[in-house]
């Protein structure tokens, strides 16, 4: 891997991350209305019109959209994301309190999708029972026709109403995750099982899987030794693609579960137009995106030795 | 062991009556249809036929490793007098690799590319119960060596990608004996490979077949091969045998007309002297002309590391005749012919086509130029779209170009279609319906659609079956007199060479060695390169046999 590969791929991210706070700044811009409209002009708390444009002035609500730009990226670029004008507090204080939540639902999420998955695609493969290869098969497509928010509702309605494992209220901080991570991890496991299985059916039409089998070894032996390695590559481009689907599932998922996480926020944010909240998430989400992809382009050479090299060889 | 009423032992191989079938979407289909034969220990056996006849299928079912959809529908395949075609595959994988062993026909995909060579030797033993690391590898660095691969240490530590195809056959072939197997079967292993490199492996496998006493089943649709290399012969065809016995007698006197005909077929150095000979051509404009040409590739992504893929080469090619540019692979005979047809840039030198410089050529003139070449690639599955009727892609150069009403395209795909010996059945239905050598043929309608003066045959006819490449060779011909084309045919095979071309330039490392008439060049050959090319064409012994 060359320093001037990563460099560039560094370049690229940060011109990402601009295009999406330039993206969502003008798309909220846009949005007719805005929080301080919400929070402060509904008369519910009976201001004066002269208090209200006061509040605007300190807002720096009515100043020129360019110049407003520019105040706010400067402000991201030193890491200031604002004030939240619902929640009265700073964008940063907001996130830092929400953060871990989400981290951990996000993180056990993709971790049981990605068990689930490679449980599902390596049980498949190997199975010598045709009706259990058909059953686990036939998992994916159902499981990625399941709605988060209906799988939720009815995980609660048989672990915590009918079946009284797991209780709605009160939870513990891990008994509470257990709910939320399944059904944030089913939804994303089933492309990755797709894809994953698809790959090792692939693979396992390669003649080196038949020279393989030629030297003697057992079906389990070449599944785990030869395909599996090769069969990677699909299932991890998905993997970093499927992490917007992660962040879009837990705002789903920490609604359903009223869980207080980033996606609740984002929830909130959303009703209320608190434009400076909802600026920092797409941000950040943005910045977990480019994050996971880099990441993963930096995986391929480590999975595929034929990577490691700009210049292909000789056939 | 108690006393055998027969004296004799049993075969160290005995297949018998074997019936096999594939499920496909209409049913199953039989391949194999009650095949019996024999292999004696430490005997060669070549199972030899054409594409379809069943010989692969056979080998896959004496080592258990049918594709899933095939299935033994009866009869016995008996190793030392036990029947193992009703083993389990867990049963069958001690026996694999142990006492049967693969020599596959790609060794660009038969290894496994993100496991080092030496992981990949090493396996066998661990597979059969090897456990002791420092022994393994000293076996692996042994097998390395005596395969014949340099600096087996380095070998050992490299990915399959960082080998050549001959390298890593060899590997491949270190993999099969690595446990002294009684029997190898070797489907097609030289096949993909280059004559030189082909005969090197050949000879590497007799080596060591004599050395283990070890057994082989050749399979292979190369009637030279097995005549050099097998003691008996089994010819097959749509899965039944027609004819098997002792190499030199069925090569030799052969008594079926199928036998007869592929030894007819198969393109030889000594039966191309019969060639028509080809009116004298017109003297003139030179229909190709490549001077002082260089082309170097970047390596490194700058200047520092160039590889020359072609220096300073020169040749030129007379309208309406065949010039074939022979080689290894390698020596930058691709190279050479992608710059004619414009497709790579010259770094130097220059190439002149039908009277244009190619490398001048931009846009608009570049575009209408290429009316004037065109080229047939070697693999015709996959050079046509499969999702287009054959006369669709014959159509498709046309609307490129001034536009021509639909009607008259169609008839004029349909006549060039006729012309190149398609059923008017064909027309309509997409090249997964069709043969490879109707496919060459359909690539060949394709190519000549646009009337060009020059075709490039990039190893138009190495794919195909003899009898195949025996017609497609005979259109290639018939259509050169009709149109006076021009033939840029390119081709590792000097025998098919000798068979169509008129003038021939050999390359070595982007170097033209030697150039001149074919017969000069073939018969009295000035260089060692040139004259190990023509060696290691197989087929000594059929010559001999004529």
């Amino acid at each position: 891997m060359s320093s001037r590969y990563l460099v560039g791929r560094l370049g690229q991210a940060l011109l990402v991350l601009w295009a999406a706070f330039t993206a969502s700044f003008v798309l909220l811009q846009l949005l007719p209305g805005d929080a301080i409209l919400i929070k402060f002009e509904g008369g519910d708390l009976g201001l004066s019109p002269q208090q209200i444009a006061e509040i605007r002035l300190a807002y720096g609500a009515d100043e020129p959209v360019l110049l407003q730009y520019v105040h706010t990226l400067a402000g991201f670029l030193q890491g200031h994301f604002g004030y939240s004008i619902q929640r009265g507090v700073p964008v940063t204080e907001a996130i830092l309190a929400n953060l871990p939540a989400t981290a951990w639902l996000t993180a056990l999420g993709f971790a049981v999708a990605t068990l689930l998955a490679g449980t599902i695609a390596v049980v498949s493969s190997l199975t010598g029972l045709r009706w259990l290869r058909s059953l686990l098969r036939g998992l994916p497509p159902l499981f990625v026709s399941v709605p988060v928010f209906w799988l939720g509702i009815v995980l609660i309605q048989i672990f915590s109403f009918r079946l009284k494992l797991i209780p709605v209220i009160g939870a513990g901080e891990w008994e509470g995750l257990v709910l939320p991570v399944l059904t944030l991890a089913v939804p994303i496991s089933a492309p990755l099982a797709q894809v994953l299985i698809r790959a090792i059916d692939e693979v396992r039409t390669q003649p080196f899987v038949t020279v393989a089998r030629a030297k003697g070894a057992s079906s389990r032996w070449v599944l785990f030794r030869h395909v599996l390695r090769n069969a990677l590559g699909p299932t991890l481009t998905l993997a970093g693609v499927l992490f917007g689907e992660l962040l879009a599932g837990a705002v789903v998922t920490e609604t359903v579960f009223g869980l207080n996480g980033i996606g609740r926020m984002t929830e909130q944010a959303v009703n209320n137009q608190d434009a400076a909240v909802l600026q920092a998430v797409v941000v950040i989400s943005a910045a977990g995106f480019v994050l996971i992809n880099l990441a993963v382009d930096l995986l391929y050479p480590l999975i595929d030795p034929r990577l490691r090299k700009t210049v292909g060889a000789t056939t | 062991m108690s006393a055998p009423v027969d004296v004799s032992p049993p075969p160290l191989l005995s297949i018998e009556d074997l019936v096999v079938s594939y499920a496909t979407a209409a049913g199953r289909t039989r391949v194999v249809h009650g095949v019996s034969l024999d292999i004696r220990a430490g005997e060669v056996v070549a199972l030899v036929g054409e594409s379809g006849s069943g010989k692969t299928t056979i080998g896959q079912s004496v080592i258990g490793l049918l594709p899933e959809n095939g299935r033994i529908d009866s009869g016995t395949v008996r190793l030392n007098g036990t029947p193992i075609s009703d083993w389990s595959q867990d049963r069958l994988d001690g026996l694999r690799g142990a006492r049967i062993s693969l020599v596959p026909q790609d060794p660009g995909n038969s290894l496994n590319p993100v496991r080092t060579i030496g992981a990949q030797v090493g396996e066998i033993f661990r597979i059969h119960g090897y456990r002791d690391r420092a022994e393994i590898d000293r076996r692996v660095l042994e097998l390395l060596t005596r395969v014949g691969l340099s600096d087996p240490e380095l070998r050992a530590r490299q990915y399959p990608h960082e080998l050549s195809g001959g390298m890593r056959q060899r590997v491949l072939i270190a993999i099969a004996v690595a446990l002294k197997p009684d029997l190898i079967i070797a489907d097609e292993p030289t096949s993909a490979l280059d004559v030189t490199v082909q005969r090197r492996i050949l000879d590497l496998i007799d080596d060591l077949r004599a050395e283990t006493g070890t057994a082989v089943l050749l399979v292979t649709h190369d009637l030279g091969i097995a005549a050099d290399r097998a003691d008996r012969v089994v010819v097959l065809q749509h899965g039944r045998i027609q004819e098997q016995g002792a190499a030199r007698d069925v090569l030799a006197r052969p008594t079926q007309p199928y036998t007869r005909q592929l030894l007819a077929d198969a393109p030889s150095l000594a039966r191309a002297a019969q060639r028509r000979p080809r009116p004298a051509s017109t003297p003139g404009e030179p229909a190709i002309v490549v001077e002082d040409l260089t082309v170097d590739f970047s390596v490194t992504g700058d200047r520092r590391g160039t590889f020359r893929a072609l220096d300073r080469i020169g040749f030129s090619v007379a309208a309406g005749t065949t010039h074939a540019l022979v080689g290894e692979s390698g020596s930058g005979k691709t190279t050479a012919s992608r710059t004619v047809v414009g497709f790579q840039s010259p770094t130097s030198g220059r190439v002149q086509v039908a009277g244009a410089d190619v490398a001048s050529l931009r846009g608009e003139a570049l575009r209408q130029w290429r009316r004037t070449i065109q080229l047939v690639y070697q693999n015709p599955f996959a050079s046509l779209d499969p999702r287009q009727s054959i006369r669709a892609i014959v159509e498709e150069p046309l609307l490129n170009f001034a536009p021509v009403p639909a009607a008259d395209r169609r008839r004029r795909a349909e006549t060039l279609l006729e012309r190149v010996g398609l059923p008017g059945a064909t027309f309509g239905r997409p090249p997964a319906a069709l043969s490879g050598g109707q496919r060459q043929r359909v690539a060949i309608a394709r190519a000549l659609v646009l009337d060009p003066a020059i075709l490039v045959l990039d190893e138009a006819v190495s794919a195909l079956d003899v009898t195949v490449q025996a017609q497609i060779l005979a259109l290639l011909d018939e259509l050169q007199r009709e149109r006076g084309l021009t033939y840029l045919f390119v081709s590792h095979d000097l025998a098919v060479v000798r068979q169509i071309a008129d003038t021939v330039s050999v390359l070595q490392q982007g170097r033209i060695v030697e150039s001149g008439p074919v017969q000069d060049v073939f018969l009295h050959p000035l260089t060692a390169y040139t004259r190990d090319l023509i060696d290691a064409v197989p087929g000594r012994r059929l010559q001999a046999a004529e």
